[in-house]
């Protein structure tokens, strides 16, 4: 197992975006010790990658891990403390409306015009870049039929549901046809249906070609949308690779989970000593991190141990999360 | 279903227009966004503040002129007392339009409806969002402008071809207020503060020789008054209406030019430290 706290873990993968293969893959952006201080805050401190074209790109992390000023640099909008930064080679301080012509974003927030109807948000957000009416009228009927919003084109945006809003905004950051898409927290505060129908829309971006650069704090999202992502955690980057190989490098396969009542959780580590690679005991629950999760529990009633309810699993990128960012709250 | 995303030359072209760090060449795509928002909301509240200065000219002019009779014009000659105060609510209501668009609309998109947010992150730059807000604040200014104008000319109180240089006069004052407002709504924070806005608009209203001459003041206050943007304005447009022109017309027309310079500079550079930290 590769040492923790290190984003060099997955250098023996094979990682297409640092790999210098015959061709160089056209990266659409790179950032090299970004660090953004506000005051005696460091919100991003010196964090490194690379997108190549195409690719789906995650941050991960907790509240207040740097995501959404990473993001804000990546826009433009917000100045860089140190290190360098390129969008499509540009820099996006020194060419600000240049860069954000190439973007789409979504902000955390909607922001949404509320004066105007659902179909003139598009068609006037896609003025904003310079776009003549006779391209945009088709294509926010288009985006509509996207966003599957056709039948509120003339509603006021006020009267749109959380999701629909959500939906605008993302048919909205496409009306310049961006090449690259940020998302910041794109399903935060929807219901289950509304998240699945915009995954939907996003992988069928993702598959035209369009760079997704996502961020996002659950892990189910970023295994479904994203080829790679790095793990951010005060700033730092904590990990760096796909899905699976992230799950590889800093889990096990499976998770065995055992209750044995909040009262006996926190004594009975000593028993379990010896199974599975890694033990980890919660107030409510002990997890412990194995390569077979049943023999694991064929073991623990071997050692006359009765839980009063197992579970195994297989290990997702929330454990990969959990373990590298840790369990306390933050806020 | 085939969603193009790099499927059309004109997002290509629009990608290739030459940009500037803070300013895209497109606030016309600012003042469209204004124009269809004025359409679907805010009519009602552009008939209200063309309404304000008439009924100020109809009860102080018709009904306070009877019984002040005839005062002394720019030029010394003798004029209606509605006349004399005609262009001075003119100028009020060309200071009032611009403050409101730029401060309080502009304070309301800025901090609740996360207007600007959005348009920053598009192509638009700082300056093409700041020109663009103070070009519709002028239009409108213009719009009251031409009505108030016509209003005088049915009342019988233009009585010299001149006086139609009061429209573009009127734009002159909405400008340089706008362009300030909007520098100084970036400083704000909260509605208390706006309030401020408010008292200090009321007695510069009250007191900058709107319904009476300076010459009721003591010399200390008569320079007060005269370093107000608002006299500037007032005289001004009074001495247009009479066609008095006198080398102070260039005075009051300069003040208003610097006005805009500085108002621009400290706007730009407020929307960009705001939206670009």
């Amino acid at each position: 197992m590769p040492e923790l706290h290190s984003a060099e873990g997955t250098s023996n993968k094979p990682v297409p975006a640092h790999e210098e293969g015959p061709e160089p893959p056209h990266y659409v952006i790179t950032a090299e010790n970004l660090t953004k201080t506000y005051g005696d805050v460091t919100a991003v401190d010196g964090i490194s990658f690379r997108v190549p074209a195409g690719e789906s790109f995650g941050l991960l992390g907790p509240n207040g891990a740097g995501k959404s000023t990473t993001m804000k640099m990546i826009g433009g909008v917000s100045q860089r403390t140190s290190g360098n930064l390129t969008i499509m080679g540009l820099d996006p301080e020194q060419n600000g409306p240049e860069v954000r012509a190439h973007l789409g974003v979504v902000p955390q927030q909607d922001n949404l015009d509320e004066e105007l109807k659902v179909r003139d948000n598009l068609l006037v957000y896609g003025r904003y870049f310079g776009l003549p009416m006779s391209y945009l009228r088709p294509k926010a009927d288009e985006l509509l039929e996207f966003a599957q919003l056709t039948d509120k084109a003339k509603s006021k945006v006020d009267a749109l549901s959380g999701g629909m809003k959500r939906r605008l905004t993302i048919a909205r950051s496409l009306i310049n046809e961006p090449r690259i898409l940020l998302l910041d927290e794109p399903t935060t505060g929807l219901d289950p249906q509304a998240r699945h129908i915009l995954w939907d829309r996003l992988f069928r971006l993702k598959e035209q070609g369009v760079t997704l650069i996502l961020t996002t704090h659950y892990m189910d999202e970023a295994e479904q949308l994203c080829d790679r992502l790095i793990v951010v955690d005060k700033g730092r980057i904590m990990a760096e690779g796909s899905p699976a190989a992230l799950i590889r490098d800093y889990s096990t396969r499976e998770v065995l989970e055992l209750r044995f009542g909040s009262e006996r959780n926190a004594s009975i580590g000593a028993e379990l000593e010896g199974i599975g690679e890694r033990l980890e005991t919660l107030p409510d629950r002990v997890l412990i991190y194995t390569h077979d999760g049943e023999s694991a529990l064929e073991e623990v009633s071997a050692r006359g141990l009765r839980p009063l309810t197992s579970l195994v699993r297989r290990s997702s990128l929330e454990d990969v999360f959990l373990r590298l960012t840790g369990r306390s709250l933050v806020d | 279903m085939t969603l193009l995303t790099q499927g059309h030359a004109v997002t290509e072209e629009a990608r290739n227009r030459r940009f500037g760090p803070l300013y895209s060449r497109n606030a016309r795509a600012v003042i469209g966004r204004g124009l269809m928002a004025t359409k679907s909301s805010n009519w009602m509240v552009m008939l209200s503040g063309f309404f304000e200065p008439v009924l100020f000219l109809i009860s102080m002019g018709v009904g306070m002129g009877a019984v002040v009779g005839s005062v002394a014009g720019p030029g010394g000659q003798e004029i209606s007392y509605a006349a004399y105060i005609a262009p001075a609510l003119l100028a009020v209501s060309a200071m009032n339009g611009a403050v409101y668009d730029s401060t309080w609309n502009v304070f309301f998109k800025m901090n609740f409806a996360k207007l600007y947010q959005g348009m920053l992150y598009t192509s638009l730059g700082p300056l093409d969002v700041a020109i663009g807000e103070i070009v519709l604040a002028l239009l409108r200014g213009l719009l009251y402008a031409t009505g108030f104008t016509a209003v005088m000319g049915l009342m019988g109180l233009i009585t010299t071809p001149w006086a139609l240089l009061m429209i573009p006069a009127s734009v002159l004052i909405a400008f340089g207020f706008a362009s300030f407002g909007m520098g100084i709504t970036s400083f704000m924070k909260t509605f208390q503060q706006m309030d401020w806005v408010n008292f200090i608009m009321l007695p510069m209203f009250l007191f900058s020789a709107t319904f009476y001459p300076l010459s009721v003041y003591p010399e200390y206050i008569q320079w007060l008054i005269q370093a107000m943007p608002l006299w500037h304005g007032v005289e001004l447009l009074r001495q247009i209406s009479a066609a008095s022109f006198t080398p102070a017309t260039a005075i009051h027309a300069g003040y208003y030019l610097v006005m805009i310079v500085l108002g621009l500079m400290l706007t730009t550079g407020r929307l960009r430290s705001l939206f670009l930290k």
